[in-house]
C-alpha cells in the first residue's frame, strides 16, 4: 500500500503491430490483470483500451482476493465468481451495444440517407435490438465466444441480423453494412472511464439474483467483497511500454523499453530457466537469448520483410477465407506436407492460389506454409546462437498448435531438445517484461 | 569537415574540365589504388564507388539504380555498380552536378572483392579504352609473403606501368613517384594520430561517422598531394585541440555531450539516409572508437606507411594490406585488438546486403567477438546506396535494444 492507503500497481504496455497488450501487477510481481485490443492504426486508443480492460480484471482479481480471504464464503465464493465476471461481461457489452446504437444513428443522418433515415434508423434499431435479446446467450455457462473482441462479435451478429431485415428494394444489405463499418470504429475507439466502478453493482445484483436462493446467506458477504475490491484505490506506481508502437506511447523515453529486452525478461517470469526465447509477432520474429537473471545475451531480428510473421498467416487466413485461429487445426489435417518456396507476406496469395489451382489440398498446403514459416525461424535461432535449454516460444503465433508442431519437430531435428515451453498467455509476454521494468526501475516503497 | 568537402568538390571540377584540358583520367578503386602513381603521370583519379556513395548521400542512387535496373540488372547485384551504371545510362552526370569524363584508362586494382572485376567488365563495354589489371594475391593467412610481393612489382613493372605511360605519353619517373610517396606517408602519420585520438576518454572523434570525412581525401585522389598532407595537418590540430578541451565528436546537431557507449562498427555505413542512420547513434550517446570501414583504404594504423626507399614493393605491401583484401581469421584479430586498444563497450555490425565481400562470415565474425572478447554484439542489417533496404524502424529497433542490452549488462 503507499502512503495514502492506495495499493501500487505496475503497468506494462506493449504496442504490438497487430495487438496491444497491458497487464498489471503488485509490487511483488503477480499479475492482477491484463487487456488485449488489436492495435488500430491509434495506438494512443489502443493503450488506453487494453490499459482499461488490464484494470478491469484487476478489479475482478480483487473480487477474488476478497472472497478467498474471508472464510465464510471462501468456497461459495469461488463457485460464485464465474457467474459474477460472465454478468459484468454481459453489462459491458449491453453498453457497447447502446454506444453503437447511438453510433449508428448517426451514421443515418448523413445527407445520402436523407429521403429513408427514418426507415433506416428504425430497421438499426430493431437489428441492434435483436443483438441486445441475444446477447445473453454470448455470455451464458459454458459459451464458446469465437473472439474476445467487441468488434468481432458485435460484427457477425449485424451482419447476420441485417441480412434477415434488409430489403433489396429498400433498406438494402449494402446500406445497413455501410452505417454499420461507419460506426464500429469510434465505438471500439471509445474507452470507458471507471467502467468497472459504476456497472460491477448491477453485474452483482443480476448475478445474485441468476445465481437463486443458494447464495441467499452468502449474499452481503458477497456484496462484501465486491464494495471491497470496488474502492480499493490503485496507484500507478509505474508504467512502462514497449513494442513495435512504443515511441508513440504517451510517456517519457526513460519508461520505454524495447521488446526484445522486455520479452527476454517476460520468458524468464513466465519460465525461469529460459535460455532461449523465440518470439514470432505480427511482424517481427526475434530470436533471443537469455542469462540466469533473464538478460538478454544476444538477439536476432528479421529484417524490414515480414516474410513468415504473424501477418503472413493472417494474409493467408483471409485468403482462405477462415479465421486464424482456424489455420492451425486445418494444416494439422494434412496428409502430406506440401514444399512452399516462398514466405512472402506480399506474394501469400499468389502462391496459395498457385498451389490450390495444381489440385494441392488446402490442408497439406496449410501443413507446408507453417513449416516453411518455421524454417525461417530456425535460421534466426541459429544466427543468435542457436537453442539451448530451456527454449520458450512466445508471442501471438505460439498458438497456432500447427506452428508449434513444426517448430518442436525442427528444434527436434536440428538441436535434439523436444521440450519446449509454451505460457497459454505467451501474447502477453512482452507487457509481462515492461511491467517487470516498472517494478526494477521504482524503488521499494520502504525506501522512498 | 567543410575544408574535405571544398576539395572534394575541387576535384570533381577538375574531372569536368579534363577532357577540354586535354587531361587524362583512369577509373580505378578505393581499396588498392595506386594514386601516387597514377597522379605521378598527371592522370586523374575517378572512383566510381565514391561516386555512387556521394550519389547516394544525396539522394540521386534511387533513380540510378532503377535505371540500371531497367538495363537488366537484378536486384541481387552489388548497388555501387548499379548505381554507377545508371549514372552513366543517365549522362554520366557525377554527384556534383559537373559531366565526368570518358576513363583513358580502366585501371583495376583487384583486393578481394570479386565484384570490382565484374564492374569493370561492365565498364570495358561501355567505353573503348585500354583496360590494366593488377592481380593483388589475397591475404588468407595474413602475413605477406616476399613471393605475393614480387608477384605485384612484376605485375606493376609488366603491365600496369606501361599502360601508364601509354595512355599518358608520359614515361615513368621513379623519383616522381618518391616525391609523392613522401608526401604520403606524412598524410597518413597524421591520420593515424587522428583516429588513435579515439583512444582518449570521451573520445574526441566518431571513428566510423566522422571517420568516413576523415579518410575521404586520403582514399579518394589526394593521398600524395600538397592538399592532401595540408588537410591532415589541419584536422590533426583540430583534434588535438578537443582533447585539449576534453570535447566529444562533431556530429551534425553539435559536439555529442555525454559518451554513454563507446563501439567498434564493422562492415561500410548506409550512404543513403547517413544522417538519420548516424542519429541514431549519437542521440543515445554511442561513439564509434574504431571502425573496420575506416580501413578499406589502407591499415595505416598497423604500421604500414608508403615508404618511398622502396616505391613499387610499398605499392605492393599497401594493396595487400587493404582491410577487404584480409582473410576473416585476421579480421577478427583487428577487431579484437580495437575493441582492447579502444576500451570498448561492445560492437555492432552494420551488415549491407549488396556487398558480399563485407557481408560473407560477418556471423561468424559476431560469435568469435562476443567469445573472445566477452562483449556484446549487435547486428544490423542495411545497404550501401540502395534506399529501398534501409528500414530506419526496424534498424533503431534493434539498435536501442542493444544500447539497452549494454545498460542492463552494466547493472547486472
Amino acid at each position: 500500500m503507499s502512503g495514502n492507503g492506495a495499493m501500487r500497481v505496475f503497468v506494462g504496455i506493449d504496442l504490438g503491430s497487430t495487438t496491444t497488450k497491458a497487464i498489471v501487477l503488485d509490487e511483488a510481481g503477480k499479475v492482477l490483470g491484463r487487456g488485449i485490443t488489436n492495435s488500430r492504426s491509434d495506438y494512443d486508443v489502443a493503450c488506453n483500451v487494453a490499459r482499461e480492460e488490464a484494470f478491469i480484471q484487476t478489479r475482478l482479481t480483487l473480487v477474488r482476493d476478497a472472497l478467498s480471504s474471508d472464510a465464510g464464503v471462501r468456497e461459495r465464493g469461488a463457485e460464485f465468481l464465474p457467474t459474477l465476471e460472465r454478468s459484468f461481461r454481459l453489462q459491458q457489452h449491453l453498453g457497447q451495444l447502446e454506444r453503437l446504437r447511438e453510433a449508428i444513428h448517426r451514421e443515418t443522418a448523413v445527407p445520402r440517407h436523407f429521403a429513408r433515415r427514418k426507415e433506416l434508423g428504425g430497421v438499426v434499431d430493431r437489428i441492434v435490438d435483436g443483438m441486445v435479446e441475444r446477447a445473453p446467450r454470448l455470455y451464458a455457462p459454458g459459451a464458446a465466444r469465437k473472439s474476445d473482441f467487441f468488434r468481432d462479435l458485435a460484427g457477425a451478429e449485424y451482419m447476420e441480423l441485417a441480412a434477415e431485415m434488409c430489403d433489396p428494394l429498400g433498406i438494402t444489405f449494402e446500406m445497413l453494412c455501410g452505417v454499420y463499418d461507419a460506426a464500429i470504429l469510434g465505438v471500439e475507439n471509445t474507452t470507458t472511464d471507471s467502467f468497472f466502478e459504476r456497472h460491477i453493482g448491477d453485474a452483482l445484483e443480476s448475478a445474485l439474483d441468476e445465481a437463486g436462493p443458494s447464495l441467499h446467506e452468502a449474499r452481503e458477504a458477497l456484496r462484501g467483497a465486491v464494495e471491497t475490491a470496488r474502492s480499493v484505490g490503485l496507484d500507478e506506481t509505474a508504467t512502462v511500454g514497449t513494442g513495435y508502437g512504443r515511441q508513440r506511447l504517451p510517456f517519457p523515453k526513460e519508461q520505454i523499453r524495447s521488446e526484445i529486452l522486455c520479452h527476454g525478461l517476460g520468458a524468464h517470469a513466465m519460465f525461469e530457466k529460459t535460455a532461449t526465447v523465440l518470439d514470432i509477432g505480427g511482424q517481427d520474429t526475434k530470436a533471443i537469448q537469455v542469462d540466469r537473471d533473464g538478460i538478454v545475451t544476444s538477439f536476432q531480428m528479421n529484417d524490414r520483410c515480414a516474410a513468415g510473421c504473424g501477418r503472413y498467416l493472417g494474409y493467408i487466413a483471409d485468403e482462405m477465407n477462415l479465421g486464424l485461429h482456424e489455420l492451425g487445426p486445418l494444416a494439422q489435417q494434412a496428409t502430406s506436407r506440401v514444399k512452399i518456396s516462398s514466405t512472402c507476406t506480399v506474394f501469400a496469395g499468389a502462391e496459395l492460389r498457385d498451389r490450390l489451382s495444381m489440385g494441392q489440398r488446402r490442408e497439406d498446403i496449410l501443413a507446408g506454409l507453417h513449416r516453411s514459416i518455421m524454417l525461417r525461424a530456425m535460421s534466426l535461432l541459429a544466427r543468435s546462437g542457436g537453442v539451448q535449454t530451456e527454449f520458450t516460444f512466445t508471442g501471438g503465433v505460439a498458438k497456432n498448435p500447427a506452428a508449434v508442431d513444426a517448430l518442436r519437430e525442427l528444434v527436434q531435428e536440428n538441436y535434439g531438445i523436444s521440450e519446449m515451453n509454451i505460457s497459454p498467455d505467451s501474447i502477453y509476454t512482452g507487457a509481462l517484461g515492461a511491467a517487470l521494468f516498472a517494478i526494477r526501475g521504482e524503488p521499494a516503497e520502504d525506501a522512498a | 569537415m567543410e575544408l574535405q568537402k571544398e576539395m572534394i568538390a575541387e576535384h570533381y571540377e577538375a574531372l569536368a574540365r579534363a577532357p577540354r584540358e586535354g587531361r587524362k583520367t583512369a577509373y580505378t578503386f578505393v581499396p588498392g589504388n595506386l594514386t601516387e602513381l597514377i597522379r605521378m603521370f598527371d592522370i586523374l583519379p575517378v572512383l566510381p564507388e565514391i561516386n555512387a556513395l556521394q550519389s547516394g548521400m544525396r539522394r540521386l542512387s534511387g533513380d540510378y539504380i532503377a535505371e540500371a535496373e531497367k538495363h537488366g540488372h537484378s536486384e541481387d547485384v552489388c548497388t555501387y555498380v548499379k548505381c554507377d551504371i545508371g549514372m552513366l545510362k543517365k549522362g554520366n552526370i557525377g554527384p556534383t552536378g559537373t559531366r565526368l569524363p570518358e576513363p583513358d584508362l580502366l585501371l583495376l586494382s583487384y583486393t578481394g572483392c570479386f565484384t570490382f572485376m565484374k564492374w569493370f567488365e561492365l565498364l570495358r563495354q561501355e567505353y573503348d579504352c585500354p583496360v590494366a589489371m593488377l592481380h593483388v594475391p589475397y591475404q588468407a593467412d595474413g602475413i605477406i609473403h616476399d613471393h605475393h610481393r614480387d608477384y605485384v612489382v612484376e605485375q606493376l613493372r609488366s603491365e600496369i606501368i606501361p599502360k601508364l605511360e601509354q595512355v599518358s605519353g608520359r614515361k615513368y619517373d621513379e623519383d616522381l613517384l618518391k616525391a609523392r610517396l613522401e608526401e604520403s606517408a606524412r598524410s597518413e602519420d597524421d591520420l593515424v594520430h587522428v583516429l588513435e585520438s579515439a583512444k582518449n576518454v570521451p573520445s574526441p572523434i566518431d571513428s566510423y561517422f566522422g571517420g568516413v570525412y576523415y579518410i575521404g581525401p586520403i582514399f579518394s585522389a589526394f593521398r600524395g598531394t600538397p592538399e592532401g598532407s595540408e588537410y591532415y595537418r589541419a584536422l590533426r590540430a583540430e583534434v588535438d585541440a578537443r582533447v585539449k578541451a576534453g570535447l566529444g565528436p562533431v556530429t551534425p546537431d553539435g559536439t555529442m555531450k555525454e559518451e554513454r557507449y563507446r563501439l567498434v562498427v564493422e562492415g561500410p555505413p548506409n550512404w543513403t539516409s547517413f544522417r538519420e542512420f548516424w542519429k541514431m547513434f549519437y542521440d543515445e550517446g554511442a561513439v564509434v572508437v574504431a571502425s573496420s570501414y575506416t580501413k578499406v583504404g589502407g591499415l595505416y594504423d598497423r604500421g604500414f606507411r608508403h615508404d618511398p626507399s622502396r616505391p613499387l614493393e610499398t605499392l605492393a605491401d599497401y594493396c595487400m594490406g587493404c582491410y577487404t583484401n584480409l582473410g576473416l581469421p585476421s579480421r577478427v584479430d583487428l577487431l579484437e585488438s580495437y575493441m582492447r586498444e579502444y576500451k570498448a563497450d561492445g560492437f555492432v555490425i552494420n551488415s549491407v546486403k549488396s556487398c558480399n565481400s563485407f557481408s560473407a562470415g560477418q556471423l561468424l565474425m559476431l560469435r568469435q567477438l562476443e567469445e573472445r572478447t566477452g562483449l556484446p554484439g549487435g547486428f544490423i542489417e542495411s545497404d550501401l546506396v540502395d534506399p529501398r533496404y534501409f528500414s530506419a524502424a526496424n534498424i533503431k529497433n534493434r539498435l536501442e535494444s542493444y544500447f539497452q542490452m549494454l545498460d542492463q549488462k552494466r547493472s547486472a
